[in-house]
């Protein structure tokens, strides 16, 4: 089954790469857009024995740096 | 009385040997170079050196992959025994990534990897790293990253701050960091992680001196120990 870890960086801390893209955004000429963030999104093909507690351990342990990151977990349909 | 030194390399180190040159010739004693899938560090370390690079290329965030690396649970053990532990550049990178330090490094505020020598102000010169230096001493070191940019929260930075715990401060903006911090200390004080490179500062023909205190502090204070 497939599992989806959505990585996002937490409300004030600076992300200079999100604003990057803000400019670039802007230099299409499209107005409208207030404000960017850039996540990551990391795909696992896990067994389904593989438990949430599991996949909890593996965001908060390594897929996210909790200092900086939060993390969504969506496990998809198979 | 004999320095002993480990340097760890991991896959994508590139200024391991520069550590090892540097602990070489102001402690005397060749340092152990020891290879990140290790399990087990040598004997008897008076002193361990995570350095510069690009370990793991800095997948997923630098420093994250080779902080859950095998050589790291027993570099770990050994910070927590109070065995020193410096990290340098990627080297700071694995140790806030391991926990060992508080906060994170970030994306340089200016988007650019910054490569250059930059003034840091000694902040703390009480520490076994920082004891060679006088307190608000003015140093210049090079600089070479790109996720350089220190972050924590107020509340730890006021604590970092307010335990003396921040040894070295840029003098000048050079990345975003928060409180324009270069180089901060673990609570007990044997863990020192910087983002300067003070093991490219160690002679005259590298272009200067400052770095070269830092090792000798080091050394000295086995000595005195």
């Amino acid at each position: 089954m497939k599992v989806r870890v959505f990585v996002s960086l937490k409300n004030g801390v600076l992300d200079p790469q999100g604003r990057a893209i803000h400019h670039a955004i802007e230099g299409l000429g499209i107005d409208g857009v207030t404000d960017v963030r850039a996540g990551k999104m990391i795909e696992l093909e896990v067994e389904p024995s593989v438990s949430d507690a599991q996949l909890e351990e593996m965001a908060s342990k390594l897929l996210a740096n909790m200092v900086i990151e939060n993390y969504r977990i969506e496990r998809l349909a198979a | 009385m004999t320095f002993r030194s480990a340097v760890i390399t991991f896959p994508g180190s590139n200024c391991d040997r520069d550590m090892a040159d540097a602990l070489a010739k102001v402690s005397g004693t060749t340092p152990h170079r020891v290879w990140h899938g290790e399990a087990d560090l040598p004997v008897g370390l008076d002193f361990i050196a995570l350095p510069g690079g690009f370990s793991y290329g800095d997948y997923l965030r630098s420093g994250a992959m080779a902080a859950r690396s095998p050589i790291m649970q027993a570099v770990i053990a050994a910070a927590n025994r109070g065995v020193p532990v410096l990290g340098v550049c990627n080297g700071f990178q694995i140790l806030t990534e391991s926990g060992l330090l508080p906060g994170a490094l970030l994306r340089n505020a200016g988007m650019n990897f910054v490569c250059r020598e930059v003034k840091l102000t000694v902040e703390n010169s009480q520490s076994l790293f920082t004891a060679g230096y006088d307190a608000g001493q003015e140093i210049v070191i090079p600089v070479a990253h790109h996720d350089g940019n220190f972050f924590a929260d107020d509340a730890t930075l006021d604590r970092i701050e307010g335990e003396g715990r921040v040894a070295f401060r840029y003098a000048e903006v050079v990345n975003g960091s928060a409180r324009n911090i270069a180089g901060v200390l673990n609570a007990a004080g044997n863990v020192l992680g910087m983002m300067p490179h003070p093991e490219r500062m160690i002679e005259r023909e590298l272009g200067g001196t400052d770095g070269r205190a830092l090792f000798e502090s080091a050394v000295k204070a086995l000595v005195s120990a």
